[in-house]
């Protein structure tokens, strides 16, 4: 039942993800953090296997931080994006890592970005994106509202529209949401969204 | 030594080992035909000794540090095979694991966990926190995932940051929390714990309440029941506070 939902803006990229951890019947918890901050400037959100998701998500940090330490360079978001969908690809034909993922990242040059990757090692650049069952509630009002040059306003509005959706269409209960976001300044956590009462 | 030497020797010991050890077999003609037919509790083609499968455990941080509570039955299939199993297992005087699941596999890999956790101290002259403990258990679920393993645990203890309570399970997954109940009586221990707990409890409310939630558990859950033991982690490490129950 994870859920991802992310959006590029003028300047910003803004990834989500619900907060429950759950396995069969039971919900564990409800304060678990599903978007890692791979680096200063890029988010990386993941819905799947709780166990693959956590384990790949490391992996690339960490191997991340290397290449930077060995090197003097870090990457760009869209290097980022090819080197996640590179070590999906690899992990695909021997045992995938079920996770998929949202990027999110600002680059001096580019400005803000968001990548699509999933467990299948497809990688797209997106405006919007969404992973999971949520996708069949949220993707609509994406489509909707999306427009080129969104401000922070408008983008956390419309992250804020596609929750309210959730919590009064989809069955299972996702009640907390990380909500965060990068731009120039780097990454920063943006609080719970006021919901009116379905 | 030639390898079929090696090999040979290996075999001799095996036996030699059964011969000195042997342990009680069922009264029958054919123990293993008997055991096979009688405890079926099977896992793949062949029968194998599933012990521990239905359980009720339980941990819970509070002000007063972290209680621990576990019921002590194990059943195969439908016959309950020991209602006097520790389910409790202590790694060191700071930490401990609890069992559900398959009890070879918990106690094995907890033990295992117990000479990891040493190895740290010994190399970095100082105790291992919770949360690496936690993740080398994670770690090594993760590296023999989708193998057959069977667990699902609490590492539960005290380190320079505070009490601390970690769930892992045989898939790999490791999370951080304030509560968790595994095994199958689990749902009926969170609606005991869930309507009860508060971070303010005294100690003695504390433990009153890991002890009621184990035994609203047991009453509903067939595959629970027996005692129940009850373990209080504080700054001094955890203490063993008995058993009670019946």
């Amino acid at each position: 039942m994870e859920t991802t939902i992310g959006l590029v803006g003028k300047g910003f990229a803004i990834v989500a993800a619900d907060r429950s951890a759950a396995r069969s019947i039971v919900v564990f918890k409800q304060d678990e953090d599903k978007v890692l901050v791979l680096d200063k400037f890029k988010l990386l959100g993941s819905a799947g296997v709780a166990a693959d998701s956590v384990a790949f998500t490391e992996y690339v940090q960490k191997n991340m931080a290397l290449y930077e330490i060995n090197s003097g360079l870090a990457l760009s978001t869209r290097a980022a994006s090819n080197f996640i969908r590179g070590e999906l690809a690899t992990a695909l034909r021997r045992g995938p890592y079920q996770t998929n993922l949202l990027l999110g990242g600002y680059d001096a040059g580019d400005g803000a970005s968001l990548y699509y990757i999933d467990y299948l090692a497809s990688c797209n650049k997106v405006n919007f994106g969404c992973h999971g069952y949520a996708s069949n509630f949220v993707l609509s009002i994406l489509d909707r509202e999306w427009k080129d040059g969104l401000t922070e306003e408008e983008g956390i509005e419309i992250i804020r529209k596609c929750i309210a959706e959730l919590q009064v269409r989809f069955l299972v209960s996702l009640p907390k949401f990380t909500i965060k976001i990068v731009d120039h300044n780097g990454t920063r956590d943006l609080p719970q969204p006021v919901l009116a009462a379905a | 030594m030639r390898l079929e030497s090696i090999l040979d020797l290996g075999k001799k010991k095996v036996a030699a080992a059964t011969d000195e050890l042997g342990f009680a077999l069922a009264g029958v003609k054919d123990p293993a035909a008997y055991s096979a037919a009688n405890f079926s509790a099977s896992y793949g083609a062949t029968q194998d000794v599933k012990f521990a499968k239905g359980t009720t455990t339980l941990a819970f941080k509070f002000d007063g540090g972290v209680i621990v509570s576990v019921d002590s039955r194990s059943t195969m299939g439908n016959y309950i095979a020991s209602q006097t199993v520790k389910k409790v297992i202590e790694i060191n005087p700071f930490l401990l694991g609890t069992m559900a699941g398959g009890a070879a596999d918990c106690s094995f890999w907890e033990r295992n966990l117990g000479t990891q956790c040493r190895m740290y101290e010994l190399r970095n002259k100082k105790r291992v926190s919770v949360a690496a403990a936690s993740k080398m258990l994670a770690n090594t679920m993760y590296r023999y995932r989708g193998r057959g393993l069977s667990m699902g645990t609490m590492i539960c203890g005290w380190d320079a940051s505070g009490p601390k309570l970690y769930y892992v399970d045989d898939d790999g997954t490791r999370l951080e929390g304030d509560v968790f109940c595994v095994g199958s009586g689990s749902t009926y221990a969170y609606g005991v714990i869930d309507s009860h707990l508060r971070r303010d409890l005294t100690v003695d409310e504390a433990v009153d309440l890991g002890r009621r939630a184990i035994a609203g558990a047991a009453h509903r859950d067939a595959m629970s029941g027996g005692w129940n033991n009850l373990y209080h982690v504080t700054e001094d490490g955890w203490r063993f506070l008995g058993q009670s129950g019946r």
